[in-house]
C-alpha cells in the first residue's frame, strides 16, 4: 500500500500556541480520499486533529479545506491526485482562506459565509396570496436557475475569491450566486429591488474582479462568476440600473465603443464610462468629474513616459469593415430575447447534434 | 511558421511597446505574422457580460478571418485576456452544432464562416513558445543568457483559469510555462504569492480600492521575494501593474518601483535585441535596473 505524507496546518486558539505544521504518515490505497487519510491520522495518531465532515460523498459541503493551496472538498480529492500536486512529497492541507480559523481545519463559516448568504435575502418573496395549490411556472424559465441551485455551501469559492482577499466586505461568490437563484426565479416579485440593492452596494456585483477563481474551485460547477455576470446583465440590460459604482456606465461605454470603432480606445473608455456612456454627460456630472480627476495623473503619466502618443490617445480609427460590426450588433440587439447557450445545461459536447439553447431576458 | 496574428487593441493603443517588441522578436524565432487588421476587439469579458450572442458572433468573425489566412499554422494572440475571452466563445461554438450554425449566420453576409476543426488553434505567445516552437529551440537561439536576472512570473487570470476550458487536460503544465521560459532565457524564476492571482484591472473603474490593493500587494510580494522585475503575457495586467503602480503605492503604504516586462520584451533581451527596439524606455516604472543588469552581461560576454 502506498505511503502518503500529510502536512497539516494545526492551530488551537485555546492552547496559547501559534499555528504550526505537523506531518502524518498514512498507509492507504491511492483511490482513497484526503479526508480518509486525515480521519485515519486522527484515529491512529492524534485524536485532537480537527476537521468537519459528514457525508463523505461530496453532498453535505462540510469538508472544505485547502489542499496544496487549492480550495476543495477533502472527501472529493483522491490521494493519488493530491500527491501529484504535492510539494516535496507531502500533501499540504490547510484550513480554507478568507475565514477565521476556529481550530485546525475548521473555519468560522458563520462569521463570513452564512452572514453573506443572509445578506442577499435568500428566500422567495412572491407577490400577493399564494395560489390555492402549487405555483405553476414554465419549466424553461427554471432551467436558467438550476445551476445556482446546485450549491452545497461548502465555502470553497469564498475561500478562493481574490476580491474577498483584499475587500472582506465583498458579498462574495456563493452569496451572489444564491442571489441569482432568486433574481432568476419567475415567482419572485422583487427582482428589480434585489438588483438595485446589489448594484448600488460598493461591495456588490461590481466588486467582482472576474478572476475565475470561484469557477475553478467549485465542486458542483455552480460557476458563481457566471451568475454574477447574469446579475449584471439583468441589472443593466433589463432594468437599466445606473449604479453609483459605474458598472452600467462602464459596460455601456465599452460596448458602444466597439460598435462604433470595432476595437477599443482606452482614452475614450474612461471619460465615457463616467457619464453613463456619454462623453458630454461625463463632463457635467460632478461625481464623474471627481473620478476623472483622480484618473488624470494616470493619463498624463502615460503621455509623459512616452508610452502613449497624443495621437493614439486622442485619435482612434474605425475598422475597415466597421459597417459589418454595426450590422452584427443590430442583428443581435434588435431581438426581443437574448440567446444564451449554457454549457452546464447542454453539456460540454453533448449538444453537438441538437441545439439546446435557452432564451433569457425580460419577461415583462 | 506562418501565423494569423491578433495583437489585441491594447497593444496597439496604450502598450505600443508590446506591439513593437513582438514584431522585433518574431523573425528571430522564425515566425511570420500576418496581422488580422480587419478583426475586432475580443470583448475582454465586458461584451460577454452584456450579451453572449453578440460576443460569440464577434469572436467567431475573428476566428473566421484567421482561418482564411493561407498557409497559417494557427492563430496567435499576445494578451491573456484575449486568450480567455476568445477561448470562452470557442468553447460554446465548438460544443453545439446548431448554435454554431446560428452564429455563422451573422457572418454570412460578409462571406465568412467559422469552421470547427480539431486541429485549428488560437494560442497566446506563451503557449506557442512552449508548445509549437519548443523550449529547446528557444534555448538554442538565446545569445544573451540573462544570467542573474531574477524574474517574477505574472500570468493573468484569463490564461490560467478555468483550467477545463483552457486545455489543461491536454497541456497540464500551462500554469508553469512562464517559469520555464524565464529559465530558458537564462534568468531565474522567483516564486511569490501573487504570480497566479488577479491584477485587479477589470474593476479599476468600478472599485478603485479593490483593484489597486490587488496590484500593489502583488508587486510588494514580488519585491519581498527579491525579484528584479516581473514579466506578464497580458497587456491589461501591464496597465494595472505598471501604468497604475504609482497610484497603487499608497494602498500598500510603501514605495514599489517594480519594473513590469511584457513577455516578448524578456524573450527579446535573451535573443540579443536592443533595449530601445524592445521599448523598455517606454514604461511608467523605470526599467533602468534591468537594463543595467543586461548591459553588464553584454559587456561580460
Ligand atoms: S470571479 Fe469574482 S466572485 Fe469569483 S472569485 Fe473572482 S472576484 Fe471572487
Ligand atoms: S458555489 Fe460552489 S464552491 Fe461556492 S459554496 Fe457553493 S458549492 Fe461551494
Ligand atoms: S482583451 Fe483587450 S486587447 Fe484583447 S481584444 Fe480585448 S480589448 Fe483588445
Ligand atoms: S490579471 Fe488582471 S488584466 Fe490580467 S487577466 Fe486577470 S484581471 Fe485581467
Ligand atoms: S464530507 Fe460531505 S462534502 Fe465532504
Amino acid at each position: 500500500m502506498p505511503d502518503y505524507t500529510l502536512k497539516i496546518r494545526r492551530f488551537d486558539p485555546e492552547s496559547g500556541r501559534p499555528a504550526y505544521w505537523q506531518e502524518f504518515g498514512v498507509d492507504l490505497p491511492e483511490e482513497r480520499s484526503v479526508l480518509d487519510a486525515i480521519l485515519r491520522a486522527k484515529d491512529e495518531q492524534d485524536g485532537s486533529l480537527s476537521i468537519r465532515c459528514s457525508c463523505q460523498a461530496a453532498i453535505c459541503g462540510s469538508c472544505g479545506v485547502r489542499i496544496n493551496g487549492m480550495s476543495r472538498l477533502a472527501c472529493n480529492t483522491k490521494l493519488s491526485e493530491a500527491a501529484e500536486d504535492g510539494r516535496n512529497g507531502a500533501i499540504v492541507v490547510e484550513p480554507m482562506g478568507n475565514m477565521p480559523v476556529i481550530k485546525d481545519l475548521i473555519v468560522d463559516m458563520d462569521a463570513v459565509h452564512w452572514k453573506k448568504v443572509q445578506r442577499v435575502v435568500p428566500w422567495l418573496l412572491p407577490e400577493g396570496d399564494p395560489p390555492a395549490r402549487e405555483y405553476i411556472v414554465d419549466p424553461e424559465s427554471m432551467i436558467d436557475v438550476t445551476q445556482s441551485m446546485a450549491c452545497i455551501h461548502c465555502g470553497a469559492c469564498v475561500s478562493a475569491c481574490l476580491s474577498l482577499e483584499v475587500d472582506p466586505e465583498f458579498i462574495g461568490p456563493a452569496a451572489l450566486a444564491k442571489a441569482y437563484r432568486f433574481v432568476g426565479d419567475p415567482r419572485d416579485a422583487h427582482t428589480e429591488d434585489r438588483l438595485l440593492d446589489l448594484a448600488e452596494d460598493p461591495h456588490g456585483i461590481y466588486d467582482c474582479t472576474h478572476c475565475f477563481a470561484c469557477v475553478e474551485v467549485c465542486p458542483k460547477d455552480v460557476a458563481p462568476m457566471d451568475q454574477i455576470m447574469r446579475l449584471r446583465r439583468r441589472a443593466t440590460a433589463d432594468y437599466g440600473i445606473k449604479d453609483q459604482n459605474n458598472g452600467y456606465g462602464h459596460e455601456k461605454a465599452f460596448t458602444d465603443l466597439i460598435e462604433k470603432y470595432g476595437t477599443l480606445s482606452e482614452a475614450q473608455l474612461l471619460p465615457k464610462s463616467y457619464g453613463d456612456g456619454s462623453l458630454i454627460r461625463a463632463q457635467v456630472k460632478p461625481a464623474a468629474l471627481k473620478e476623472l480627476g483622480a484618473k488624470f495623473p494616470t493619463v498624463i503619466r502615460g503621455l509623459t513616459s512616452g508610452k502613449v502618443s497624443p495621437k493614439t490617445a486622442l485619435l482612434h480609427h474605425k475598422l475597415q469593415d466597421q459597417d459589418q460590426i454595426r450590422r452584427i450588433y443590430e442583428e443581435v440587439e434588435s431581438k426581443e430575447d437574448r440567446l444564451e447557450l449554457n454549457l452546464y445545461i447542454v453539456g460540454e459536447s453533448g449538444g453537438e447534434e441538437e441545439g439546446a439553447t435557452s432564451e433569457g431576458g425580460q419577461e415583462e | 511558421m506562418k501565423l494569423a496574428y491578433w495583437p489585441g487593441c491594447v497593444s496597439r493603443g496604450f502598450t505600443p511597446e508590446l506591439h513593437g517588441a513582438m514584431a522585433a522578436v518574431a523573425p528571430k524565432l522564425g515566425l511570420e505574422l500576418v496581422e488580422l487588421d480587419r478583426a475586432n476587439c475580443c470583448g475582454a469579458g465586458v461584451i460577454a457580460e452584456h450579451n453572449q450572442e453578440l460576443v460569440d458572433a464577434l469572436n467567431a468573425r475573428t476566428f473566421a478571418l484567421a482561418q482564411k489566412v493561407d498557409g497559417a499554422a494557427g492563430m496567435m494572440n499576445i494578451c491573456s485576456t484575449c486568450q480567455g475571452a476568445q477561448s470562452e466563445c470557442q468553447e460554446r461554438l465548438d460544443a453545439d452544432a446548431a448554435y454554431r450554425t446560428h452564429i455563422n449566420e451573422h457572418l454570412e453576409p460578409e462571406g465568412l464562416e467559422y469552421e470547427k476543426g480539431g486541429a485549428w488553434w488560437n494560442k497566446n505567445f506563451l503557449w506557442l513558445l512552449v508548445e509549437e516552437i519548443g523550449l529547446d529551440v528557444l534555448r538554442e537561439r538565446v545569445v544573451r543568457p540573462l544570467d542573474g536576472l531574477r524574474v517574477g512570473p505574472f500570468y493573468g487570470c484569463y490564461i490560467v483559469r478555468p483550467t477545463r476550458r483552457l486545455g489543461f487536460d491536454f497541456y497540464p503544465d500551462r500554469d508553469r510555462y512562464l517559469e520555464q521560459v524565464i529559465e530558458a532565457c537564462g534568468a531565474e524564476p522567483v516564486a511569490y504569492a501573487g504570480s497566479h492571482k488577479c491584477c485587479g484591472f477589470p474593476v479599476i473603474t468600478l472599485n478603485r480600492e479593490t483593484s489597486l490593493r490587488q496590484a500593489g500587494r502583488h508587486m510588494a510580494d514580488a519585491l519581498d521575494a527579491g525579484a528584479d522585475c516581473v514579466v506578464t503575457p497580458c497587456p491589461l495586467c501591464h496597465l494595472n501593474l505598471d501604468l497604475q503602480q504609482p497610484e497603487a503605492q499608497p494602498f500598500v503604504e510603501r514605495d514599489l518601483g517594480m519594473p513590469v516586462l511584457h513577455l516578448p520584451q524578456l524573450v527579446g533581451l535573451a535573443l540579443g535585441l536592443d533595449v530601445k527596439a524592445l521599448g523598455l524606455h517606454r514604461h511608467v516604472v523605470k526599467t533602468d535596473a534591468v537594463q543595467d543588469k543586461v548591459a553588464a552581461l553584454a559587456a561580460a560576454a
